[in-house]
């Protein structure tokens, strides 16, 4: 009887090797690859049509009756006054971390007297709004998407329905319109404490001159850096807004269902305010080229 | 029940031919025809996945059928549209198998909630007497009002429920499971609830949606067997204790359990 023969690793592997069920096996990836692709490229284009039917029912139900007034103050409410807390934390220390950053660049090429209007233009035109919408969107959005995925699972919604009352009209419209028209007042707030903190390191900590730094920054800072990131602001409301309560409100299955919808909810928004602030910002400096406005960085 | 009977009873909800698919293959309701009496207590019992929910989802107008025909109180309601469809829904009152109450509002805004949304002409304090008056018929202790449904136990949140579906004072009075996953004694409280409540409102149609047959056998005047989306049985206990039909027999022998 004869010993089994041994191979070395590449022979080993040249033995193994069928070419016929690999090309088998790759055809089968691809055509995988692609299917998938498909699939998810066409459940992502319905996906975003109901999400547009969704968000454009809601904000017609507003407006016709009965109107959810009272419900809307309360949205208001658990949306803008319980965020305000901690969008001032956010801003205070946005603010000072922003001017220490930039003040380290610029003292390098002795433009100091530039830090008060750098940090002024980035909080108003882009991390004010960019951040509110994000902090706003974790905070009250995952809790809209949670609190109706929870309200859909245990059928208070289908009672809404059952009583007829609108569940969107009832549910949704206030909390969309209430994230629209707090989202900007947010914004100012946040850009206010975080000018606040930039003001308070440069003068007190850095020791930069507080005339020029007010000079430079009144210069510089217009009207319509604040009302672009005041708009960009309202728009984000709007997004993660619909989005949030789109995912609550459609949610399947039992508390796997809720966490699902909620953390869906949150990724989504949070991603689509960064994406969507690229777009707006372009849009609306498109826009004020235009009109021919808009102060001297344009 | 004789066929004449039946086809002589005068009926809340008449449901004719209906058929209902999802997939456009399978059929959950498949050429459904059922009387619902004017004015009793009618259980539709049958297995899980027979149809039920699906049936009482259309009834309640949540569904469109793929074809046939459902008239309740006389109106064709697959022809409906939503604001029809909504006035409909005020003769409607419904217990769902949690009871669904709204757990951000106490248990009286709860029964307030259908009053405050469809009886704008009353004031406060005429939906607070309304509201209270419905929660005592419900047997709801006073001291437990101001609760919130998370402070109330299984039972106590049944009766809110039904005090909510009482509030309108609906024509129809439709029961979603109302005994599942409850102990016995707390079941028999239920199936006692819905019977009182069912001779307070003398002419209102009860329509009761369960797997409990002997819950069904107590306290409802017809009962029917739903297999395979079609009615296998309509009529009385009796008629239930008393068939001949195989499939009847094991359930009633068998509780719900399958073979």
């Amino acid at each position: 009887m004869s010993a089994p023969k041994e191979y070395l690793p590449q022979q080993r592997f040249k033995r193994s090797f069928n070419y016929a069920r690999f090309r088998v096996r790759v055809n089968n990836s691809i055509n995988g690859f692609v299917s998938s692709m498909v699939e998810g490229f066409t459940s992502f284009v319905f996906d975003l049509g109901d999400l547009i039917r969704f968000g454009s029912f809601a904000i017609t139900s507003f407006f016709r009756p009965p109107f959810r007034f009272p419900e809307l103050f309360q949205h208001m409410e658990f949306i803008g006054n319980k965020s305000v807390g901690i969008i001032c934390l956010t801003g205070l220390f946005t603010g000072m971390a922003l001017t220490y950053q930039i003040y380290l660049g610029f003292k390098i090429v002795n433009a100091t007297s530039l830090v008060g209007p750098t940090v002024a233009l980035g909080i108003t035109r882009e991390l004010g709004p960019v951040l509110t919408g994000l902090i706003v969107a974790a905070r009250a959005g995952g809790a809209m998407a949670a609190r109706l995925a929870s309200m859909r699972v245990t059928e208070q919604i289908d009672a809404l329905e059952v009583m007829a009352v609108e569940p969107v009209q009832y549910l949704v419209s206030p909390r969309i319109v209430g994230a629209v028209l707090v989202m900007p007042l947010l914004t100012g707030i946040f850009d206010f404490l975080a000018l606040g903190g930039s003001y308070l390191l440069g003068i007190n900590v850095l020791g930069m001159d507080a005339a020029l730094f007010l000079d430079r920054t009144e210069l510089w800072l217009q009207p319509s850096h604040i009302f672009e990131g005041l708009f960009k602001s309202a728009v984000f409301g709007l997004f993660f807004a619909v989005i949030c309560t789109h995912r609550g409100f459609h949610t399947k299955g039992g508390a796997e269902g809720v966490g699902s919808a909620t953390n869906r909810g949150v990724v989504m928004s949070m991603v689509m305010i960064i994406i969507l602030d690229f777009f707006l910002t372009n849009m609306i400096d498109a826009f004020y080229k235009i009109i021919g406005a808009g102060g001297g960085l344009r | 029940m004789t066929t004449e009977d039946y086809s002589k009873m005068e009926s809340a909800i008449e449901v004719t031919d209906l058929k209902r698919t999802f997939d456009g293959k399978d059929f959950v309701i498949n050429g459904m025809n059922l009387k619902i009496p004017k004015g009793k207590i009618t259980v539709i019992i049958g297995y899980s996945g027979t149809g039920k929910s699906v049936l009482l989802k259309h009834i309640l107008g949540l569904f469109k059928p793929t074809s046939g025909s459902i008239k309740v109180l006389g109106d064709e309601i697959t022809e409906l549209g939503p604001e029809q469809l909504a006035k409909l829904r005020h003769k409607y009152g419904m217990l769902f198998q949690y009871a669904a109450l709204f757990d951000d509002m106490t248990a009286v805004e709860n029964v307030m909630f259908p009053l405050r949304e469809h009886r704008r002409d009353l004031n406060r304090d005429q939906m607070l007497e309304i509201a209270y008056e419905r929660l005592k018929e419900s047997g709801l202790d006073e001291k437990h009002f101001q609760k919130l449904p998370s402070e109330l136990s299984g039972g106590m949140r049944k009766r809110v429920g039904l005090a909510r579906a009482l509030a309108l004072g609906p024509e129809i009075l439709v029961y979603d499971e109302p005994t599942t996953g409850l102990d016995p004694i707390l079941t028999e409280m239920v199936d006692n609830l819905i019977f009182s409540t069912h001779n307070l409102k003398k002419g209102t149609t009860s329509l009761v949606v369960s797997h409990d047959l002997h819950a069904a056998l107590r306290i409802g005047d017809y009962l029917a067997m739903l297999n395979n989306g079609k009615v296998l049985l309509f009529g009385t206990p009796e008629d239930f204790l008393n068939t001949d039909i195989d499939l009847v027999k094991r359930f009633v022998s068998k509780g719900v359990h399958r073979k």
